[in-house]
């Protein structure tokens, strides 16, 4: 399979078996549209463009098809590989419960519609046992401190990275903390604390003052901009290279969100994910199909903005504008996407296990708990088998290595089906992709350029 | 090649030893809302 684009004055074309990328000519643009029917790409194309011209072309094709990197073979795995999926992820709802009020939120006020609670220090610690029980060979477990507002249960966060700490060489193991915060409750001591015990800090904030402050509310209902900004920025600053995100979400308030990237790029943050909501389409801020174009749009302005600030040195880096065309996840990884329900798994504070924080407070989606550990087998399978090698709706799709078959809850919640994904997002991914690979190419071009 | 760039030669379809399951899951890097895995580090240095 094949995907060919122009985007900002570049003709691109991606092989999507092996994952080679290509910058060619507009005729070669042309010419792969007939390709491998060399009698009919000549008849066609033979009285607008010189046949030795057309020649060339083809024999270059030709050349990358023998080399195995254009129209490569299809990506056989191994069935044992992709099902062996141990638990190695954890988002730990450390607290159901919420200082702020944001609109769009999908943990409704913290609490996932159920009761407003704070996890134990036990129940953090069965937790952290079940991981390990539960993950295996696997070397590298993550934990996600996770909300609601987990600041707001800080002494039980800090104690059960102590506890893990203790015991992580015992089972050889090695966690990986992260910690999502709305950032309200940041002081210098906790802050000092995330900096030196966090793998990645991911801070809330969604761009410019209005547009945070029409969705990120106090509970009196007041914008939250002005009480957030400066710690973040202290945060971040404390940080330096380390791991972290500035991120936001935007909604149809504002669709112009490349504005607000931009914004947090201009304040300094060069970190930034600012991604699109999840909402169920009868709500007001839920983007719907009309708005794709407008979105397409801003995500391609918004690469060239990206470019021109790395050129003038004041470059940032946006969360889904990275890619690594020359490494990046393997097959395996990209064929079993974000792994909720299997290797990936949120435990709320009262042990219930979900296959992942979109699906907490929903009664179907329960895996078990952790005094009983998985107990909905049936599931679990469903999750396990929901990955590229079985998913109709995506084996066409030329995106499908660069999403892994997108968000299972989006999927859900539009379409009541987690086989089904969620087509704005699918649309919106792609574009995503298209101006990530336009970036890399771009850059990789200009650095060459400045060498010599 | 005097029409096409060669920017990447990729290997993705190689998959010998591949899939040691070590690399970060991506709801806990930053996207908590879109799924993405093209951006992911892989941890396996032994292949």
């Amino acid at each position: 399979m094949i995907h060919k684009y122009y985007l900002n004055g570049h003709h691109i074309l991606m092989d999507i078996n092996s994952g080679s990328v290509f910058e060619i000519d507009e005729l070669t643009y042309e010419v792969l549209d007939y390709f491998p029917d060399k009698d009919k790409c000549f008849d066609l194309l033979g009285t607008k463009y010189d046949e030795d011209q057309l020649a060339e072309v083809w024999n270059e094709l030709t050349y990358l098809k023998n080399q195995g990197i254009l129209y490569s073979e299809d990506i056989v795995l191994d069935e044992k590989i992709i099902k062996n999926r141990d638990v190695k992820a954890m988002c730990l709802h450390i607290s159901h419960d919420c200082n702020m009020r944001c609109a769009y939120c999908f943990a409704a006020e913290g609490s996932f519609n159920g009761d407003k609670l704070l996890m134990s220090y036990e129940t953090g610690k069965e937790a952290i046992d079940f991981l390990i029980e539960n993950s295996g060979e696997r070397k590298h477990l993550e934990i996600d401190f996770f909300g609601g507002e987990p600041l707001m249960n800080f002494s039980v966060v800090k104690d059960l990275v102590e506890y893990a700490r203790s015991i992580e060489k015992k089972y050889n193991k090695e966690f990986r903390f992260t910690m999502t915060t709305n950032a309200l409750l940041l002081n210098d001591e906790n802050m000092k604390y995330l900096d030196e015990n966090m793998a990645n800090i991911v801070l809330s904030l969604d761009g410019r003052k209005e547009t945070n402050d029409k969705m990120r509310k106090t509970v009196t209902d007041e914008g939250t901009y002005d009480l957030i900004i400066d710690k973040i920025k202290r945060m971040v600053e404390l940080r330096g290279n380390k791991d972290h995100y500035v991120r936001g979400t935007f909604t149809k308030n504002n669709l112009d969100f490349s504005k607000d990237v931009m914004d947090l790029a201009d304040r300094g943050f060069k970190s930034i994910s600012v991604e699109p909501v999840v909402a169920s389409p009868e709500m007001s801020y839920a983007l719907t199909d009309e708005d794709l174009d407008r979105l397409i749009n801003e995500y391609e302005d918004l690469a060239v903005r990206y470019l021109d600030y790395w050129r003038s040195g004041k470059g940032f880096d946006f969360f889904h504008f990275n890619i690594d065309l020359h490494g990046g996840p393997c097959a395996y990884k990209r064929v079993s996407g974000c792994g909720a329900g299997t290797d990936y798994i949120s435990v709320t504070p009262t042990g219930e296990i979900y296959p992942c924080h979109q699906f907490v407070g929903i009664e179907d989606f329960v895996l078990g708990s952790l005094k009983e550990g998985i107990v909905r087998t049936d599931l679990r399978k469903d999750f396990e088998r929901v990955n590229l090698t079985d998913k109709k709706a995506c084996n066409d799709c030329w995106a499908k290595y660069y999403c892994g078959g997108g968000c299972f809850a989006n999927a859900y919640n539009f379409n009541k089906d987690i086989y089904q994904p969620y087509e704005l997002g699918c649309e919106l991914e792609k574009k995503r992709v298209e101006c990530a690979v336009m970036i890399k190419i771009v850059q990789q071009a200009e650095d060459r350029d400045n060498q010599n | 090649m005097k029409h096409i760039k060669i920017i990447n030669v990729g290997n993705l379809n190689k998959v010998d030893g591949k899939g040691c399951g070590e690399c970060q899951t991506s709801c806990q890097s930053a996207c908590k809302t879109s799924c993405t895995v093209g951006n992911q580090k892989c941890e396996n240095t032994e292949v």
